[in-house]
Formats: C-alpha cells, sequence, structure tokens
C-alpha cells in the first residue's frame, strides 16, 4: 500500500518530467471535483465559458486583418489566446486562491496525492474546456469563416499546449501574491494587459516602431499566438504563408520564447506559490 | 525553562528536562514500537529575525498510545504538529514517523497517516458525500465512504453543502476523512473543538474504538478532560517549550493539593496548625482572596485530618470548606501563571 503501487504506468511519462511519481486516476478524482466546483460557480462558470467569445465578438466589430490573414484568421486566433488569458490563467488564479484559502491545498497535501497532482488536478477542468473551445473554434472557423485548415496541426497542437503550460503556470505564481479570490481581479492585470498588447490582439504588432515590437514579441502570449497562426494559417502576419515544413523555422524563435516563459513560471511558482494561507 | 514550584521531595525535576533520557516522560515507554520520534525540533517563521515557535521540543509515541499535546494558546502545539505531519520543513532537529522523515519521504510516510488540520480543508460548495468520494478516491484503500460517514454520524447528511454544516459537523467529517484511508497513526488537531458535549463524547467513544483496534493517535487540544480522559501520556507546551510531561498522574503529582475555606472571625493565619506537607503557594496561584484562605499540600489526607481536627477542638466552622487533589488543572494553570515569572527570560 505504498504510493508508488498505485502509479499508473500513464503517470511514469508526467514523472520523468520531474514532478516525482504521478497518478492519472488521483488527478482525475481531484479534477472531477473541481469540475463540480466550477460549474456551481457563477461567476467562475461565466468566465469560462462566455468571456472569451463575448470579448471576440466584441473585437470583431473594429478588429480587420492585414497583409496574409484575413480578419476571420485574426479572430479565430484571438480567440485562443482569451481561452488562455481567462479560460485558463484567471480562472486557475481564483481557484488556486479559493482552495488555498479554504485550507483545501494544505488538506490535501497531508494526503497521498503528490504536490503535482493537486496542482493538475485543480486545473483539470480549465484546461478540459479550454481545449474544448479551441477545438470548437477550429471546426467554427472552417465551417463559417471559410479558413483553411491548419497547415500544420502538430506544431498547433504543440503551440496550444505550451500556452496551457505557460499560463497554469502563470497562474500558480500570481496566485501566491493574490490574497483573495475578489482580488484577483487586480492581481491578474498585468499578466492580462501585457499578454493582450503584445499578442497583437488589440492590433498588428508588425506597425509598430521595430525596438517596441521586438519587445512585445517576448512578452508571454506572443510566442504562443505565433506559433499558433504559423500552425495554422502558416504565417504569423505580413510572410507568404508557408507549407507544413515550411513553419517550422519559423518557429523556431517562437518556441525560445516559450521555453523561456515556462522556464520563468517554473521558478516564479516556486518562489511565490503557497499551499498555507498562513505562510 | 520555565519554573514550577518545587516539591519537597524534589520530584517535579523529571519533568524539567525533556533532553535527558534515561526515563524522559516525553518518550514512549522502551518496551513500544516507537511510532513519531521527535527530537529537539525547532520551527521558526519569517527569516532568521522571525519568530521561533517551537523552541527544541522532543517526545515520542509508542504503538497503540494516545499522546496529547496541551498548551496555552499559541504554545505551538498546531506548529509542532504541523511538522510531525510533514507539511513543512523544522529550523531545527528531527522528525520520523515509523523511521521516515514525514516531509521528505512522503510517499513512505502518507499511506499509513491520517490528518486532522485545526480547521478547514474541504471546498464549501461539495456536499459531504462528494468530499468524501473524492478523499476516497486519492487514497491507496479506502474504507467504505457510507461507513465511515456512519461512524461519525453524518449519513444523514451526505448530500449536503459543507458550506452549510454546522461547526461541529465540519470537526465530524473531518475525523471521518482522516480515518477513511485505514491509517496506523492519526494525527488531530483540536478534534473536538466546536463539537457540542454529545458530539464530544461519540467522538472520544470512536477515538477509544480506534486505540483498541491498535491505532496509534498524537492530538492536541485545549480540553483538559479530553486529555484526562483519552490521553496514555501529555506534555503541556508553553511558549514553544514542554514544560511538563507524562502520564496524567505523573503530571499531576508535581503538584499539591489544595485546601480551601473562610478562615472564621478574630482568627488569623498565624492561628493555624502546622500541617502535614505544607507547601508554598505555587506561582500565579492565589494564597488569599478576600476572605477565603487556600493551603497547599502534598499530602492531602494528613493535612486534611489535622485541619479539621484542630477546628473540632476548638468547635470552629470552616465556611465553604473545599479540599481537592491537583487535577490536570492545576498543572496546566501553573504551567500558564508562570507565565510573568519568565517575562523577562523568553521576551
Amino acid at each position: 500500500m505504498t504510493a508508488p503501487a498505485t502509479v499508473s504506468r500513464n503517470g511514469r511519462l508526467l514523472g520523468r518530467l520531474g514532478l516525482g511519481p504521478v497518478s492519472l486516476r488521483r488527478i482525475g478524482v481531484l479534477g472531477r471535483a473541481e469540475m463540480i466546483l466550477l460549474l456551481r460557480n457563477k461567476t467562475a462558470a461565466t468566465t469560462a465559458l462566455l468571456l472569451p467569445l463575448a470579448t471576440v465578438a466584441l473585437f470583431s466589430t473594429f478588429l480587420s486583418g492585414d497583409g496574409h490573414v484575413s480578419t476571420g484568421a485574426l479572430l479565430a486566433t484571438t480567440m485562443f489566446g482569451f481561452v488562455l488569458l481567462y479560460v485558463v490563467y484567471y480562472n486557475l488564479v481564483t481557484t488556486y486562491v479559493a482552495r488555498r484559502e479554504e485550507r483545501v491545498l494544505k488538506r490535501l497535501r497531508t494526503g497521498v496525492v503528490t504536490d503535482a497532482e493537486i496542482l493538475v488536478g485543480a486545473a483539470v477542468p480549465a484546461l478540459a474546456l479550454a481545449l474544448a473551445q479551441v477545438v470548437l473554434t477550429v471546426v467554427a472557423a472552417l465551417v463559417l469563416f471559410d479558413l483553411p485548415m491548419p497547415v500544420n496541426i502538430p506544431l498547433l497542437l504543440a503551440a496550444v499546449l505550451a500556452g496551457c503550460a505557460i499560463f497554469v503556470l502563470l497562474a500558480t505564481a500570481s496566485s501566491g501574491f493574490t490574497r483573495t479570490v475578489e482580488s484577483a481581479q487586480i492581481t491578474t492585470l498585468p499578466v492580462l494587459i501585457l499578454s493582450m498588447i503584445g499578442s497583437g490582439v488589440t492590433g498588428s504588432v508588425e506597425s509598430l516602431p521595430d525596438a517596441l515590437a521586438r519587445v512585445f514579441q517576448l512578452l508571454p502570449l506572443t510566442p504562443v499566438l505565433d506559433l499558433v497562426r504559423l500552425g495554422w494559417l502558416g504565417t504569423a502576419g505580413t510572410d507568404a504563408p508557408r507549407d507544413f515544413v515550411g513553419v517550422l523555422s519559423e518557429a523556431r524563435e517562437p518556441a525560445v520564447i516559450i521555453l523561456l516563459w515556462l522556464a520563468i513560471g517554473v521558478s516564479a511558482t516556486r518562489r511565490w506559490f503557497r499551499w498555507d494561507p498562513r505562510h | 525553562m520555565v519554573a514550577l514550584p518545587p516539591t519537597a521531595d524534589g520530584k517535579n525535576n523529571r519533568h524539567m528536562n525533556h533532553t535527558m533520557t534515561a526515563a524522559d516522560p516525553a518518550l514512549a515507554p522502551p518496551d513500544r514500537e516507537t511510532v513519531v520520534q521527535v527530537t529537539d525540533l525547532r520551527r521558526r517563521y519569517g527569516g532568521s529575525g522571525g519568530f521561533e515557535a517551537v523552541r527544541g521540543v522532543s517526545f515520542s509515541v509508542g504503538r497503540g498510545e494516545l499522546f496529547a499535546l496541551l498548551g496555552t494558546n499559541g504554545a505551538g502545539k498546531t506548529s509542532t504538529l504541523e511538522l510531525v505531519e510533514g507539511l513543512d520543513l523544522p529550523s531545527g532537529g528531527t522528525v520520523r514517523v515509523f523511521g521516515h522523515d514525514p516531509y521528505r519521504d512522503r510517499a513512505a510516510v502518507r499511506p499509513r497517516t491520517g490528518v486532522m488540520l485545526q480547521e478547514g480543508g474541504f471546498p464549501a460548495d461539495l456536499t459531504v458525500a462528494e468530499t468524501a468520494r473524492m478523499w476516497a478516491g486519492t487514497l491507496p484503500d479506502p474504507q467504505p465512504v457510507d461507513r465511515t460517514l456512519e461512524l461519525v454520524d453524518l449519513r444523514h447528511r451526505a448530500r449536503t453543502q459543507v458550506k452549510q454544516l454546522s461547526g461541529g459537523e465540519r470537526r465530524r467529517l473531518d475525523l471521518a476523512m482522516a480515518i477513511l484511508g485505514r491509517p496506523d497513526v492519526l494525527f488531530l488537531d483540536e478534534p473536538t473543538t466546536g463539537l457540542d458535549p454529545e458530539s464530544r463524547h461519540n467522538t472520544w467513544q470512536l477515538v477509544r474504538a480506534l486505540l483498541v483496534d491498535g491505532l496509534t493517535v498524537l492530538l492536541t487540544t485545549h480540553y483538559l478532560a479530553e486529555a484526562a480522559e483519552l490521553a496514555d501520556r501529555l506534555a503541556i507546551m508553553h511558549r514553544g517549550r514542554i514544560v511538563t510531561a507524562g502520564t496524567v498522574a505523573e503530571v499531576v503529582a508535581a503538584h499539591p493539593a489544595r485546601i480551601s475555606f473562610a478562615l472564621p472571625d478574630g482568627l488569623g493565619r498565624a492561628d493555624l496548625p502546622a500541617l502535614p506537607g505544607a507547601q508554598p503557594p505555587p506561582s500565579g496561584a492565589p494564597a488569599a482572596s478576600g476572605d477565603r484562605l487556600t493551603l497547599y499540600t502534598d499530602t492531602l489526607q494528613p493535612a486534611l485530618t489535622t485541619l479539621l481536627g484542630w477546628a473540632n477542638e476548638r468547635g470552629l466552622e470552616l465556611a465553604g470548606l473545599d479540599a481537592r487533589a491537583a487535577s490536570l488543572e492545576e498543572a496546566f494553570l501553573a504551567v500558564a501563571h508562570s507565565e510573568e515569572s519568565t517575562e523577562g527570560e523568553i521576551r
């Protein structure tokens, strides 16, 4: 009855990523409870289910595509960004803070579940809803906006997963300096605003002075959406669209920036994340 | 070290120094397997300039024992227990549970421990049954959820959300979750706080039944009756240290019995006979309040016999006569009252 005996074979993959032994069964159990909680919390459920779509609908009134990115393509990929920001990032900051203040995190830590299982388990509903909305966005875009099939689906998928990982880590880190669920409205603003302005969702980065554009490219959402646009449309902006292999060389720079943000997320989480309300 | 009133034969000395090894009453009897071993434990909050809440605590708990940590508010009971639970690393000293470090060796320890935190721990919006199913799902070998809820008399509340439970019901849910994984050792932080007397007795009964099954229990409480009722051994903490430890009888033996009464008019203290085993008042305890006099003695029966014989010969009535052997309350109050005398040392 030791813990390693309960670790499923699938869990070993996550285990190898340095998270320690991970049981997908236990993550599933925590995720299920967390999903019930999300659906019972009207504010959180509205944020996770409606806010991304509502925001994109608002943006559609003034955003228009340029270069090789059509308006439809811009809106569809922007939807990815808002899903990551609201469903994953904002939603998870409030989740981690609520569970910490209720001492649920601390109580779980007294049990058999590992730290990684607790953190991932709490993120399950957010990640599931995010992936569902991303898939729906792709389907809707293909049918309604007449967008092309994604050029490089593995790259698109990798971009979405990397985006999820970055914003889960930024959420765990941000929860550390967020005292209450309500104050998350303020503590999440830096990440939300920087992500939005840098990712071109509020206008094309290409039209900015070079130095500023360079800085914006280093912000957390920008490389993720660059990879999304490369994987789907074959171009992140003005360049002519490329094919499955062609996009890979363009993907290198955003990928490096993503790795950088993952590293920042891990170290910020180590520094700020708190299991206990008292310290 | 906080000074306790000395007794005539100096027998409370053995309670004073927990670093003693031979017959240290804070340590488990040698004939029992040691389940919890705490050695010179320290916990400091807020870096090197911060507050040291636990200042060198040592004790051990043997298999099948119930060990109670008593103490004033802020004595460091919860801080100590959290280190034993493996929630944090101590700033000094060691904790071993079944021979393992509960923080670094979680995987080895956690399947065998059940924990009840001082408060909270379950999402307010889940029902009792949902909470129990979630918790059971994380355990390698859980008991049936229904039976466990039945044990704490919560089965009829299975569909109620945690936020609608009373404080006492939440404590009972917490206890149910602590025993759900069939633990070998239970760590209970104030398990009966907020419970009505009936629920408290039910909880005691449950804990006693678990002890019969061979479970080991380490609990904190500020109900002296709870410790007296359940504990095989106990330690009284004050300001981060264990001041007194042992069985209830041992802890109480260090304290004198008390006789109090109102002196008849016209008589003074000097008129009283010398009582056998007489003791000076423990620090902080009253020798007199109003016209009431309180005497302390190591040997209650002979002292009382002498006093009553003296009163009888003179035809005196000792109004409101009250004589009692020392109880945990005396031991506890002696520790709490020692505050003033040690203020300078500690601050």
